[in-house]
């Protein structure tokens, strides 16, 4: 027991981190596997954070009502820009989101009476534990998996694939990407708000272009082809860093060498049944 | 008789070129309508414009009575129409049966705590779809391969399940876009005797199609469009005679420049 308690004390953060991760890793999915390159999830993960943040400070609001305003603050900013936005598709979708995460960076800090501005918020209340973020992880989960087994879950794969041919299917095509937008959107602010009232402190840079990208890599990386990707890479890329910090120096290098690799090896994402099973089929035949 | 879809003097130009210039058309309830017309006549035009994908600049499409002008593609595929396209478009990397089960999309009516709980509602509708599914991947043949892959299916397999998920709409017409082109003779036999126990079930389908073959064998009543217009209309017997369609195919011999039509007629 004393060993956990010591393990514990120096890993909580990063098992914590873990989660949190998972969770905008699958915030992403939600929209990649609607077909849409959406990169406002930093953006929402900052406004989901805020708006706990806040809700904490200010009104000394009970953690879960924190967390459901951390999740309905950047649902409702999804369904206001997600209507003009998701007519783009490709790049420019991708350009459009991307904007709309400088203009709520920008925005957090000229806002300065309210969020502090460049100085970020001080003195969060650290109110979560490890098993508000397992539960949040498990229900995300549980909730995404049961959307894949359904037809919004279809209709999302058919939308993918030829949005043209889905409409023609008599699916809604605008309405179930906007879905998308804001169910990812209310993933990201939850994964805010449970980061937000770990770390003590929160700042707008935190979510600004390099966390986009770092969201977008954990979900690439990791594979699209199934909830266990997203999961995975956010678990890779998070653990990397630390499982590579006796080599000092050549961390940084080893760690880029090593995603260079994955794509390289796995261009469908870590977790990639089809080519999985192909691998153990062949070390199989040769047994 | 009644009408079942009704083109009234519709439009459509891109740009200076008029594709389609007055077009009437009406699709009986009932029976195999035929399409047919030269390349580039504006044949796929007219059933963009009649699924949504593009809006007329001018005159009305009605379907069942129904003014069908600014309704989006999903809004019309729930009125009951569905299509098949000319170069195909299913879901390739979802299974058969997937496939057919997101033509179904707009029958399923669940909510999102019963889909959340697996609600005896929502598994009874789940299961419903896939039974129904199965049934109308049997009715092209290909219930047997109904967990593969759609990408690994040979390209006439492609075809037929593209027909088997517009069937899963429920339509009440279904639109055929060449659904033989690219086929071999054996092929287009198999879907000659698909679309007949379709249309034997009561859907009303309007194709078209360049086969002549094809066409004759299959419909009770052909239009053919040349240049964006409407130039024939009959049985297959008035279409292989007329004089116009033959000329729009073949071509018009320049020795007997002047009134073909009217030379026939003499002699």
């Amino acid at each position: 027991m004393e060993a956990f308690d010591n393990f514990w004390a120096v890993y909580s953060n990063l098992v914590l981190t873990l989660g949190t991760n998972a969770l905008l890793a699958l915030s992403i999915y939600l929209t990649l596997s609607c077909g849409m390159l959406a990169m406002a999830n930093a953006a929402f993960m900052g406004i989901g954070a805020y708006a706990a943040a806040l809700l904490t400070m200010n009104f000394d609001a009970p953690f879960t009502l924190a967390l459901a305003g951390g999740m309905a603050a950047p649902a409702l900013a999804a369904f206001a820009i997600g209507q003009p936005t998701l007519r783009l598709s490709g790049v420019y979708l991708a350009m459009a989101t991307l904007a709309f995460g400088e203009v709520v960076r920008i925005a957090i800090l000229n806002t300065e009476s309210v969020t502090g501005g460049a100085l970020g918020l001080n003195g969060i209340p650290p109110s979560t534990q490890w098993w508000h973020v397992a539960l949040a992880l498990a229900l995300v989960l549980f909730g995404l998996w049961r959307l894949n087994r359904s037809r919004i879950g279809r209709a999302f794969e058919a939308i993918k694939e030829d949005d043209t041919a889905a409409g023609l299917m008599g699916i809604d095509v605008a309405g179930h990407k906007l879905l998308a937008f804001v169910l990812g959107a209310m993933i990201a602010g939850l994964a805010g708000a449970l980061n937000a009232h770990l770390t003590f402190f929160i700042g707008p840079n935190e979510y600004g272009f390099d966390r986009g990208v770092e969201i977008l890599t954990m979900a690439i990386l990791g594979g699209i082809n199934g909830l266990l990707g997203p999961v995975l890479g956010a678990v890779t890329l998070t653990l990397l860093p630390e499982l590579l910090r006796s080599l000092n120096d050549f961390r940084l290098v080893f760690n880029g060498l090593i995603l260079v690799l994955i794509v390289l090896f796995l261009p469908q994402g870590v977790w990639d049944p089809v080519r999985l099973r192909q691998w153990f089929k062949r070390k199989g035949g040769q047994a | 008789m009644s009408t079942l879809l009704e083109l009234n003097g519709v439009e459509r130009h891109f740009g200076g070129l008029k594709v389609l210039q007055g077009v009437n058309l009406a699709i009986p309830q009932g029976g195999v309508f035929g399409l047919i017309g030269p390349n580039g006549a504006g044949k796929t035009t007219v059933f963009n414009l009649i699924t949504g994908l593009q809006q007329p600049d001018g005159g009305a499409i009605r379907f069942d009575g129904r003014d069908l002008s600014g309704l989006k593609p999903h809004q019309i595929t729930r009125l009951g129409l569905a299509r098949t396209f000319q170069n195909i478009r299913i879901f390739k990397g979802m299974s058969l049966l997937e496939n057919v089960m997101v033509g179904q999309h707009s029958h399923l009516r669940y909510g999102a705590l019963g889909l959340l709980l697996a609600s005896a509602g929502f598994r009874a509708q789940e299961q419903r779809a896939r039974e129904r599914a199965r049934e109308l991947l049997s009715w092209v043949g290909l219930e047997s391969q109904a967990d593969e892959v759609a990408d690994k299916l040979s390209y006439g397999d492609q075809r037929k399940l593209e027909l088997a998920r517009a069937l899963a709409t429920e339509p009440r017409l279904l639109l055929l876009d060449e659904p033989v082109a690219g086929m071999n003779s054996a092929e287009k036999v198999e879907i000659m005797a698909v679309i007949r126990a379709i249309a034997a079930r009561g859907f009303t389908v309007f194709m078209i199609e360049h086969d002549m073959k094809f066409v004759m064998g299959l419909c009770e009543q052909i239009a053919v469009l040349n240049f964006g217009q409407i130039i024939a209309l009959g049985n297959p017997e008035q279409i292989r005679t007329n004089p116009q369609v033959i000329e729009a195919y073949l071509g018009r011999d320049d020795d007997e420049a002047g009134p073909a039509p009217s030379q026939g007629e003499r002699a």
